[in-house]
């Protein structure tokens, strides 16, 4: 019985909270940043590439903007990256590591880590008209003195 | 006692229905061109008016979303 109740506790326990980036995104570290999660298949996503380049652009000193592309052919990721080409970082992760570890509902999602590596504002989808939102969260969680700007 | 560690594995195994289906990272396949239900308007056309011609109602084929799971 209480092997059971081991095994069933055991089960229950999740995997971490995201308080510290994964080892994909260890490199980021203590930054602000801003997981965008693509595919070369995903229409939307290459609709927010060039906001994407706008913010990082814009945000450069603070913030880091991330694309984790999910592409299981890494040609059509490179193809896609030519046509719509990104002026941020790049990560692969084909595997779907990180988008199981932040739950995503849909592509593209983003997902805007503080410097503590929790989850400060995640949105699905990508839609021209909502861009304030998606920039005023950014804004939100900028270091003080930058948001006023 | 044997009840419950079989109750126990029956309700565990119930885990494993929680899983179906393609992840919203995971729908290139079904993404692509050629995998859509109507990925040839001409056919799809006289597909419609045959539905027509024989149910004297048309419509009802569309519905949202193209299986990107952007929607």
């Amino acid at each position: 019985m209480r092997l059971i109740i081991a095994v069933l506790m055991l089960m229950s326990a999740t995997a971490a909270g995201a308080a510290e980036l994964p080892a994909a995104l260890a490199t980021y570290q203590g930054k602000l940043v801003y997981v965008d999660f693509w595919a070369s298949w995903c229409g939307p996503c290459a609709e927010s590439f060039p906001w994407l380049n706008r913010m990082q652009e814009k945000y450069g000193a603070d913030l880091v903007i991330v694309g984790v592309n999910v592409d299981t052919d890494a040609g059509a990721a490179d193809a896609f990256l030519k046509k719509h080409p990104a002026r941020f970082d790049i990560v692969r992760d084909p595997a779907g590591r990180l988008p199981e570890l932040y739950a995503i509902e849909g592509m593209p999602t983003s997902v805007l880590l503080g410097v503590d590596g929790s989850v400060l504002h995640k949105h699905s989808g990508f839609r021209a008209h909502q861009t304030a939102e998606y920039e005023a969260a950014i804004r939100a969680a900028l270091p003080r003195e930058e948001a006023r700007k | 006692m044997t009840r419950l560690i079989l109750l126990a594995v029956a309700v565990l195994a119930l885990g494993g229905c929680a899983d179906l289906g393609a992840k919203p990272w995971q729908r290139g396949t079904l993404a692509r061109y050629d995998m859509q239900l109507d990925c040839d308007p001409v056919l799809a056309g006289l597909d419609d008016h045959i539905y027509f011609s024989k149910e004297a109602s048309s419509g009802g084929r569309g519905f949202g979303g193209g299986g990107c799971g952007c929607n």
